[in-house]
This record gives C-alpha cells, sequence and structure tokens, in this order.
C-alpha cells in the first residue's frame, strides 16, 4: 500500500489558470451536450409531449432504478458532421431492475428518429460495447428508419444491426425491444430480431409496409393498425410478447423482463467498500497545463481517482517516462499505465509490454492514462530499435486480453496513441478529457513537415520557394489539423465513447468497470502463448 | 391469598395489571380472542386463554368461558380492566361463586350503580346533588335540550343529545336499540343536557372495614362524542373554586358509603364555571384516566385493589396529591372526517422521552406510556381503536401540558392514522392552557384548527423532499460508491410523486457535484444523506428527517412535525383500475344490508348498502344518478378496505 502524495500547489496562479481554462473547456462541452439534449428542437419536443409522448430521455429516465447513475455514451455523436449533435439517438449504461444494461433510445424528435450514418455507428458502437461486455440491450424504438438521402451510408452496413441483435443473442445477451411508435421497413426487423418485444397499443407500428406501399405492391386496401398495430402483434402474428396501455406501462414491462432474465454478471466482484480517494477530485480541473507541451504527472491524477489515492508503482526506476503499477477503483484491480513526460523510449516501450504481460498472467484489466506525443525519433533511437520496442509494445497491447480502459487527458499523438491504446486497439471503454487532442502529429509540425517537403520539390525542380504561400499554407493547415484533432471532433466521429468532466473520471471509469465485469475477466494467462513473462 | 390473576380484558388495561401482578409476584393469566392471539397483552401474562371468536359477545363477554379460563390456569383472582364485563354484576357474582378472588367492588354495589336511574334516586337521597331525570315520553318543549342515556351504558355508548321534540322518539329508539346491543338492556332515561359543562370526577378507594378516600379528582372535559379524550388531575376548575374540593369529596364519599363500596370506583358529575355540581354516576371499577391520579399522588391503584380485594385494610388518609398529572388517548382514528376509527398494521409507535410504562415514576415531571400495542399490532374493527395513553406528570399543569405536547410531537407513530395532531394542537390550545376546558371544546374551538395538521405545508414540502432523497440512497445501487443518480448528460430533474394530507407533491430535484437541486423547495441544501434519515438546511437551518417506509406508505418525522405520505407508483399497474363508478369499501368490515338489487336504478345520494366497521355502521351510498351495473358482495360478507362494493353505470338510454 502506497497512499500518493501530491505535489500539486492550489494556491499557485498555474493551477488557477488550468482551472480556469477546464472550466472554459467544459462550458463549452455543455453547450454541445445541450444541443443532444434537445433534441429536434423546442417546437418538435413539444408536438411530441402534445401527443402524449415521452421524449428518448424522459423514457430512459423512467426506465433506470431509482438513484443509480446513467452513462451517456457517444453523447456528442455526429459534432462538426451535416447531421445533429446526438446522432438522433441516446445511448448509455444504466441499471435497471438492479442489472446493468446497454439501453439506446431514438430521438422522434430529431427527423423522426430517421437513422443517418452517424446514428448506425453510434447504435453498432452500442451493440458491440454490449456484445463485449455481456450487457442486455433494451431498446426504446420510434425511428421513422433510414435518412433516404443517405441510404448509400446505411444501408448495406447497416445490416449489422440486426446481425448483431441476434449475436447478441446466440451469445447469451438478452435483447428486448419497446417499441413507442414507428419500426417500419427494415426497422421492423428490431423488434423482429429481439427476444422479448413490448409494444404500446395505439402507438406502435411495426410492418414491413404501410399501406400506400401495400396498395401499390397488391392493391390490397389496409390500415396501419391491421398492418402493424400493437393489437395485432400482440394477438395475432406473435411478434409482440407484451401489449403495453401506454409508454409508461411499456416502460414498466421492460423493467418486469430485466427484473426476470436471473441475470448474474460473469465478472469477479470488486472488494467491498472501496475508500475514495484520499487526495481532492476536484483538483484534477487545475493539473493539466493550457500548453499540452508542458507535461504533468500522472500520479496526480492516479491519486485522485484510484481507492484510498493508493497505487503501487512497478519498475519505478526503469523507463521513467512511463509510470506503470497496480491499484483498485471502486474495489476492481486494476494495473496503470500512464505517460509521465509524453515522450517513449525504448525502455517505456519494454517496461510497458512486460506490464501488459504481468496484467494478463493474473487477469487484471488495464487503465490507459494517455498523455503522448509518441515514440522518441532521432538517429540515435532509430539506431538503438526504438521501432522495435514500440512494435513490442503494440504487440502486447494488441494481443492482450483482459479488458482495457483508455483515457486521453491531453495529448495522443503518433503511434504513441497506438500503443498506449488508441481506439483502434479495442478498448472497451475510450473516453477524453475536454482539453485532449489527438492526430498523427502536432499541427505546428505537420504543417512544417508539409512545408519542408514541399520547399524540397521546388528546389530540386530548381523552382524558387513561394514563401508567402508556404505561409499562408502552413497556417491553413495548422488551423485545420488543429480542429481536427479536438475532442468534440473526435468524439463526434465515434473515436472516444464521450469527452467527460475531468472530476467525474473515478465515476466514469467505476461504471465502465462494472460493465466490464458484467462478461469474464481473463488475460493470455501467459506472457506469450506457450511462453512465461518475457523480461523486457 | 391471591397468587395468580386473571385479567378478563385486553389491550393496554390488562398490560397495565399484569405489570402491578409481576411488581407483587403474582402469577398472570390473559384471555384472548381469535384477533388477540398475536397482541402484546397475551405474550405479557404467564399463560393465556383462547377465547375463540372475535366478536365481544363471543369472547370478552363470555363470563362463564372466562371463569373456567381461571379454573384452567390457576388463577385465583380475577380482574375485570374496565369495559366489557367489568361493570357486570352477575359476573362479579360468577367469579365469586367459583370461589375467586373479585377484584372490584361488592356485586350489590354494581348493582346498585348499574341502573343509571336508580343510582341517581338512590344518591338524591343520600344527599349528593343530582340532576332530574325524565323519562323519553315526558320530555317537553322546556327541558330542551336533553341527553339520551343507557340506564345500563358507559364510556357515552348509547348518548344522544336531541334539541328537538321531534327528534325525540327517533334517537330514543335509536338509542334503545344501541344499549340493547352493547348491554343488553333497552332502558334509556333523559336528563338535562348542560352544553357547557365540565366532566368532573372523583377517585375513591374504599376498603371492607369502613374506611374511604377519596383519592383527588380529575377532570375530563374535553370530550369526543362522549368519548374522554384529555384527562388531568387536579382539575383547572376545582382548582379555581374555592372549597369546591371538599365539597366534591363530601359527595363522593357519601355516594360511596351510601352503597357499601369497596375497592377503587370513580364519582361522576357534571359541574358548570360557577362550581355547582350535579352526580352522573358512579364507575364501579378502574377508569381509563386512573394513571393522572396515580402520577399526582404516587399511589398504584391496582396495587390498592389487589389489596382491598384480599381484605386488605387502608391507612387512615391517602397521601396528598403533588404536581399535575395530564393524560390523552391516543386513538386510531380520523377527528376531521368525523372520527371515523382506523385500522391497519402499527408498524412503530415511539414516544421520546417515556420515563416509564404502566407505573408511577419517581422523578419531579416525566412521560408515562400504557400502551396496549407495540411495533407490528394489528388495530382491527372489533374493538376500540384506542391505541395508547400518554401520561404527563410535572410540577405545574404548564410544563405538563408542554412536556406531553413535545414528546407527542416528536412521537413516531406509523401505520394508522391518529388523533395525535388534534392532541398536540388541544395541549398547546391557548384556552386550554387557561384552564378553559369544557365539554364543548371540540365545537367552541372548531375542528379545523384544532385538527389542523402539527406540519404546515411548508414542513410537508420539506418532508416530502427527504422521503424523495432518502427513497434514492435506501434503493439498492449495484455500483456502490457511484454518486447517487449520477448523469454524464444532465437532461432534466428526478420526479417523484407523493400525496400528503394538503394535497399532491411532485417533487423534482436532482443530486449534482454541488449537492442538491431543486426548485420545489426554497433555499434547501442536503447536508446529510442516508437511506432512513436525511439532513436538510432550509433557509440555513439544519433539521434531522427520520424517514420510514412500509410498502408505499411513507413516515416522515422531523421537529416540523410527523408527516404521512403515501408514494405514488411510478408506473400505475393496469390491473389497479376500476370501472368508474366503482364503490369501494372505506375500511375492512362486514356488510349489514344492502339495498339495492343488480340493475336497480339509482339516484345520487341512495344508501345502497351499509357496512359494519368499528362497532359503527357506514352507508354506502351511490355517487351518482346511475344503475346498479355490479353488486359483487351480499349480506354478511366480510369485505376489505379497497373492495368494489358496487358499480354504479350510467343510466342507459331508453331504446326508441
Amino acid at each position: 500500500m502506497t497512499v500518493i502524495r501530491t505535489g500539486v500547489d492550489r494556491a499557485g496562479p498555474e493551477f488557477a489558470a488550468n482551472r480556469e481554462a477546464m472550466l472554459a473547456k467544459l462550458a463549452e462541452l455543455d453547450v454541445e451536450q445541450a444541443k443532444a439534449v434537445a433534441g429536434g428542437g423546442e417546437k418538435y419536443v413539444e408536438r411530441h409531449h402534445m401527443r402524449g409522448k415521452l421524449l428518448a430521455r424522459e423514457r430512459i429516465e423512467l426506465l433506470l432504478d431509482p438513484g443509480s447513475p446513467f452513462l451517456e455514451l457517444s453523447a456528442l455523436a455526429a459534432w462538426g458532421t451535416d447531421f445533429p449533435v446526438g446522432a438522433s439517438i441516446v445511448a448509455g449504461i444504466g441499471v435497471v431492475s438492479g442489472v446493468e444494461c446497454l439501453i439506446t433510445a431514438s430521438d422522434p424528435t430529431v427527423r423522426g428518429g430517421a437513422s443517418n450514418p452517424w446514428t448506425l455507428r453510434k447504435i453498432l458502437r452500442a451493440n458491440e460495447i454490449a456484445l463485449q461486455n455481456r450487457l442486455p440491450v433494451i431498446g426504446l424504438v420510434e425511428s421513422g428508419g433510414a435518412d433516404l438521402p443517405t441510404q448509400k451510408e446505411i444501408f448495406i452496413p447497416g445490416g449489422a444491426m440486426f446481425r448483431d441483435l441476434t449475436r447478441l443473442s446466440a451469445a447469451g445477451i438478452p435483447t428486448i425491444a419497446l417499441v413507442f411508435g414507428n419500426s417500419t421497413a427494415g426497422g421492423a426487423y428490431i423488434p423482429g430480431m429481439s427476444d422479448y418485444v413490448v409494444m404500446v397499443r395505439e402507438r406502435a407500428k411495426v410492418f414491413l409496409a404501410g399501406p400506400p406501399l401495400v396498395k401499390m405492391a397488391t392493391g390490397e386496401e389496409s390500415d396501419d393498425e391491421s398492418l402493424g398495430g400493437a393489437e395485432m402483434h400482440a394477438r395475432r402474428s406473435g411478434l409482440a410478447d407484451y401489449m403495453a396501455v401506454d409508454e409508461r406501462d411499456a416502460l414498466r414491462l421492460g423493467r418486469q423482463i430485466v427484473a426476470r432474465l436471473n441475470w448474474r454478471k460473469a465478472g469477479p466482484a470488486p472488494k467491498p467498500e472501496p475508500a475514495p480517494p484520499v487526495l481532492d477530485e476536484d483538483d484534477l480541473l487545475g493539473l493539466v497545463p493550457t500548453d499540452l507541451k508542458v507535461p504533468f504527472d500522472p500520479r496526480e491524477v492516479i491519486g485522485r481517482i484510484v481507492d484510498g489515492s493508493d497505487f503501487d508503482e512497478f519498475k519505478p526506476l526503469y523507463g521513467s517516462s512511463l509510470v506503470t503499477g497496480w491499484a483498485s477503483l471502486f474495489g476492481y484491480p486494476v494495473g496503470i499505465l500512464a505517460n509521465a513526460r509524453g515522450v517513449l523510449f525504448s525502455e517505456e516501450a519494454q517496461k510497458a509490454a512486460q506490464f501488459i504481460q504481468l496484467a494478463n498472467q493474473v487477469d487484471t484489466p488495464l487503465l490507459f492514462l494517455q498523455n503522448t506525443t509518441g515514440y522518441m525519433v532521432g538517429k540515435e533511437y532509430e539506431q538503438a530499435g526504438i521501432i522495435k520496442h514500440g512494435a513490442l509494445m503494440i504487440n502486447a497491447v494488441s494481443n492482450s486480453r483482459v479488458p482495457h480502459l483508455t483515457l486521453n487527458m491531453g495529448a495522443s499523438y503518433g503511434a504513441g496513441n497506438y500503443g498506449m491504446c488508441g481506439r483502434a486497439f479495442g478498448p472497451r471503454f475510450l473516453f477524453t478529457w475536454p482539453n485532449a487532442k489527438s492526430a498523427v502529429m502536432g499541427p505546428a509540425q505537420l504543417a512544417g513537415v508539409l512545408s519542408i517537403v514541399a520547399r524540397q520539390a521546388a528546389e530540386s525542380r530548381g523552382q524558387a520557394y513561394d514563401e508567402a504561400a508556404d505561409a499562408a499554407m502552413r497556417q491553413a493547415v495548422e488551423a485545420q489539423i488543429e480542429t481536427e484533432s479536438l475532442a468534440p471532433f473526435l468524439s463526434g466521429r465515434l473515436y472516444d465513447d464521450g469527452i467527460i468532466d475531468p472530476r467525474d473520471t473515478r465515476t466514469v471509469l467505476g461504471i465502465a468497470l462494472s460493465a466490464i465485469h458484467s462478461a469474464p475477466v481473463s488475460g493470455t494467462n501467459s506472457g506469450a502463448d506457450g511462453f512465461g513473462v518475457f523480461r523486457l | 391469598m391471591i397468587t395468580s390473576v386473571l385479567v378478563a380484558n385486553r389491550g393496554e388495561i390488562a398490560r397495565r395489571v399484569f405489570r402491578t401482578c409481576r411488581d407483587r409476584g403474582l402469577g398472570t393469566v390473559a384471555v384472548f380472542s381469535d384477533a388477540d392471539a398475536e397482541a402484546p397483552h397475551v405474550r405479557a401474562a404467564d399463560a393465556a386463554v383462547r377465547l375463540p371468536g372475535n366478536a365481544p359477545g363471543e369472547t370478552y363477554l363470555r363470563a362463564e368461558l372466562i371463569v373456567d379460563a381461571a379454573r384452567r390456569a390457576g388463577a385465583d383472582a380475577v380482574h375485570p380492566g374496565y369495559g366489557f364485563l367489568s361493570e357486570n354484576a352477575a359476573f362479579a357474582r360468577a367469579v365469586i361463586d367459583a370461589g375467586l378472588c373479585w377484584i372490584g367492588p361488592p356485586p350489590e354495589a354494581i348493582d346498585a350503580m348499574g341502573s343509571k336511574i336508580e343510582s341517581k334516586r338512590m344518591m338524591s337521597a343520600a344527599g349528593v346533588p343530582v340532576l332530574p331525570e325524565l323519562s323519553p315520553d315526558a320530555v317537553t318543549e322546556a327541558d330542551l335540550p336533553v341527553l339520551i342515556k343507557a340506564s345500563a351504558g358507559g364510556g357515552g355508548r348509547g348518548m344522544r343529545v336531541v334539541r328537538e321534540l321531534s327528534a325525540l322518539p327517533a334517537e330514543a329508539e335509536a338509542a334503545r336499540a344501541e344499549a340493547q346491543s352493547a348491554f343488553g338492556d333497552p332502558t334509556v332515561f333523559c336528563e338535562p343536557y348542560l352544553a357547557t359543562g365540565r366532566h368532573i370526577e372523583v377517585q375513591v378507594m374504599a376498603d371492607s372495614f369502613g374506611t374511604v378516600w377519596t383519592v383527588g379528582e380529575r377532570e375530563c372535559s374535553i370530550q369526543r362524542r362522549h368519548q374522554k379524550v384529555v384527562e388531568e388531575a387536579p382539575s383547572p376548575l376545582v382548582e379555581r373554586i374555592t372549597g369546591m374540593r371538599e365539597q366534591l369529596f363530601d359527595a363522593a364519599r357519601a355516594a360511596a358509603k351510601a352503597i357499601g363500596y369497596t375497592g377503587a370506583g370513580t364519582v361522576e358529575f357534571l359541574a358548570d364555571e360557577r362550581g355547582r355540581f350535579f352526580f352522573l354516576e358512579m364507575n364501579t371499577r378502574l377508569q381509563v384516566e386512573h394513571p393522572v391520579t396515580e402520577c399526582t399522588t404516587g399511589l398504584d391503584l391496582v396495587a390498592l385493589q389487589l389489596h382491598v380485594a384480599g381484605g386488605g385494610r387502608l391507612d387512615e388518609n391517602p397521601p396528598l396529591p403533588q404536581g399535575h398529572s395530564i393524560e390523552v388517548r391516543l386513538y386510531a382514528e380520523d377527528p376531521a372526517a368525523g372520527w371515523q376509527p382506523q385500522t391497519g398494521t402499527v408498524h412503530r409507535i415511539a414516544v421520546p422521552g417515556v420515563l416509564t410504562r404502566f407505573a408511577v415514576g419517581t422523578t419531579p415531571s416525566g412521560l408515562r406510556l400504557d400502551s396496549g400495542v407495540e411495533d407490528g399490532s394489528i388495530v382491527g374493527i372489533h374493538y376500540d381503536p384506542m391505541l395508547a395513553k400518554v401520561i404527563s406528570w410535572a410540577p405545574t399543569r404548564t410544563d405538563a401540558a408542554r412536556l406531553l405536547a413535545s414528546a407527542l410531537h416528536r412521537a413516531a407513530i406509523h401505520g394508522v392514522r391518529t388523533n395525535r395532531d388534534l392532541l398536540v394542537n388541544v395541549l398547546r390550545h391557548r384556552a386550554f392552557l387557561a384552564g378553559e376546558t369544557d365539554t364543548a371544546f371540540f365545537d367552541t374551538h372548531g375542528l379545523t384548527t384544532l385538527a389542523a395538521p402539527v406540519a404546515d405545508e411548508p414542513a410537508e414540502r420539506v418532508s416530502a423532499l427527504a422521503a424523495a432523497v432518502t427513497a434514492d440512497a435506501a434503493a439498492p445501487q449495484p455500483l456502490p460508491g457511484v454518486p447517487l443518480g449520477w448523469r454524464n448528460v444532465v437532461s432534466q430533474a428526478q420526479r417523484v410523486e407523493f400525496d400528503g394530507p394538503s394535497g399532491r407533491h411532485d417533487v423534482t430535484y436532482r443530486f449534482s457535484r454541488h449537492g442538491l437541486i431543486t426548485d420545489f423547495v426554497d433555499d434547501v441544501v442536503l447536508v446529510q444523506l442516508g437511506p432512513r434519515r436525511v439532513v436538510l438546511g432550509v433557509g440555513g437551518v439544519h433539521r434531522v428527517f427520520d424517514v420510514s417506509r412500509y410498502g408505499r406508505e411513507v413516515y416522515v418525522d422531523s421537529a416540523l412535525g410527523a408527516v404521512a405520505l403515501t408514494a405514488l407508483e411510478r408506473f400505475p399497474d393496469p390491473a389497479d383500475l376500476v370501472a368508474p363508478g366503482s364503490l369501494l369499501a372505506p375500511m375492512p368490515g362486514s356488510v349489514v344490508r344492502v339495498a339495492v338489487a343488480l340493475g336497480d336504478p339509482v339516484t345520487a345520494g341512495q344508501p345502497i348498502l351499509w357496512l359494519e366497521a368499528m362497532k359503527m355502521q357506514h352507508q354506502i351510498s351511490a355517487p351518482a344518478d346511475g344503475v346498479i351495473s355490479e353488486l359483487p358482495v351480499s349480506a354478511g360478507q366480510q369485505v376489505d378496505v379497497g373492495t368494489i362494493l358496487a358499480v354504479v353505470a350510467e343510466q342507459a338510454e331508453e331504446p326508441q
């Protein structure tokens, strides 16, 4: 047991400036999240309420257990695209009848809840989370189907939505659809592929083709209720297992279904009564320098998120630009890898690879705290085999079997993003602080590289280099890369599972770890197949 | 010599007698009806004998069963308590004939006082002032108003006030019927009704050697439906009027001597503000309100009863009373709804600061609790709805009233509606504190004020908020340690609804990093939160709220006053939906009579059936004009609260 001692000067001007900058970022985040919450806007919200219907988030709030938390995922999906922030669907992890479930709710106030390409990505990501972590899925369905103008982006990959539902079911993960309104054409397969289906009387509409299309296809006269009403599906087709008298009744039935799943989490239980951190999590606002070039000690973060601020460091004297060690979070043991001075050298890479093997040996989940500018470059390092060593680390991260959690606290650049379990390396959850950035390299470096290459090309052609154009190009590129490396942009593209308030880090990671432990937790049980842990 | 005492009674009085018996090393035997099988008085006894059935006529009024029970359980003495067979001379004789010791006056004394008509004549002859007695047939306009009383009655049963001659025959008939069913004797009589009298009574204790003590007076003027609610010793009236006490005591002694009384008894008088008083009746038994006499004299009246019954001799003089004592009767009833008796489970009854139970205390001031119920007791429809007597004693009347009011205010009483708020309001009422008490107290000051909740509407709202937030803390959380109601994206407030005394409370709130956010209560902060207790700061003042839940019933106890709330279900169960026009049983009881048949047309207010519960008949009437479309109950059927009794549907259109 080693309780971290803080070295933060909370009274200093730097801390105050950092805090102010972070609060400004959080205020911006609030504005963006409010857009998602506002859905289709006042007019559509009012119209929806006038029809006696509940909003997507109102449905979720009623579905959840009283007092329980709800971790909304991908809240800023579609940010920076042509589609509304939030991607016309709400997704998250919440507790229903004592069971942690993956909940999605289409937002019918946003273009009738129609799915656009970002909606699809958000749903597929939610399904992936459910499958990896074995979370029962509850879909609150009311969607006008595909956004037809973008069908080319949706139709073919969209089949995965239905495939996922039945694969979840096949994996022993129950899927529940509560149908509040339209769920037609392809959307009819959402209830169609779900294990349990509840439909709201006089509201649910589930058919392959509506009256006009039926008329065109076969000449038959029909109406919504006879083609796809809740009464019909509950009494005749059998597609509805339960008919709800109204929306609240549907949510009651949803809770009732979950209560009868007799669901048991497959992972090990956490140690009971974990101690909160000794250090104040409020300080997390003032730790990160406004300039990402200035590194900060990740132990100050670890000390504010782990149980009792208790962190036993592994190999503290070796490769000290990467901090590794053991802790627990809400009683769940974790191994932590955290960048200390941005750059990863050969030692750090080897230390990481060894540590990842150790975690796999004893089935301990890993938490990656990113603040990296990448692997060291330069003649000396290339000659010393930095690629080989980086490859060791990326190899270990890629083939590690224990669940990974990743948090981008600041910088996540270059191959450092890979080694520190970036999105492509499949962490179970990846969250971002509002100040964080990620790109292949820094905007100035990228623009500078382009400039050098262009200058060399001009020189080789014997042409004079246009310095003014170069300056303009550099400025434009820098601005573009800067924008595209910001947290909202990355979050909008589903490159993370959400931007979080640093003060919520422990809570968010705790909910994520708890969700992870719905599935069995096990590593490779050795360093590499058939070998012991390689001492690197 | 008495070695083991059977108490032919139930509830608090049985426990009271057992307490003294135990203190004196005597064995104890209880009797119990089926409904009382789990009652505290049964557990308090060394042995208990079942009296099959529930109705008093089947159980506690069956003299022969009780004598047999005493014999079987080896009791050698019988204490009748109050009510039931306590003033039944035949029972006293049966006990004595069975060779058992009767802890009460001689049967002849009971007989003498048993007939109110006869007793008044006898008392008049002994020089005790009496009100003229009128035959119901002889009452004239000039005599009005009159009070009809059952000759064999007691405890207010069968009493009716008549203010118009035309109403007299019907009221007399009803009184006769009630007297017949309650006492087996239909005789009734009238006497002038003093609307604003004072009820003053004198406790006497007499031995068989001619010593008659008058052990102080009590005033029990505050009554509802002729049943005492607040009782005290000494009487504020008697304290005020010079020489009245001596006159009262002389009259009481004369009354006791006139009938050769022994044991504990009470001579009741009606007095006016000038101190004139008239004999009402003599209760030949221990009174409900005897504790106030005990708390001012230090005597154990039950011990003295046992002493005298066993042939013991009293000292020459009783001890002099000291200080003041007030008793309130905590009833399961709804004063604001016509004193409707309430039934249900008493989940919790906890009066803070109680120093002694069923016994006299030794401190200069304190609280005594004589309770017939404990946590988990069921208040049924068969017997009196009195839950407990709470008694305070103190050097002065003001001190005693304040202590008692405060204890009741802070008491946790969960499960059934009670008259607690009424009692607190009375004890704190200016007129009460000034000693201005008479039998019309409730009429004079009005139930609107007196039965008003002690917790005002703002207090009720804060209590509802306390109920809401503790519910979250009490809910099982699979992620312990994660902040309550945590959201990373905030979309709306949490919403919980309660029904409270002042109406519906739609509580909206949410938890944030900075504590509780709500506009339901102004200027409120969450100081501390647990599953059963929350500390809220309202306007900078911290207060503790204790919250208890029993299903949907929520009780919030705080210094602001107790608040009972009903949590509304988040999801109404469709099975709970009742057809429009359904008439539901307002309480458990039995259907006495059904006045309509299926298909009958009815008009609004027309009686449909009568339900008997808690010794009272409730008429169920049509809520609107219509047709009886469902009638699932029949006469004699037992029904639970909420049972559909009948459905009144709209009148069907006449076929064209």
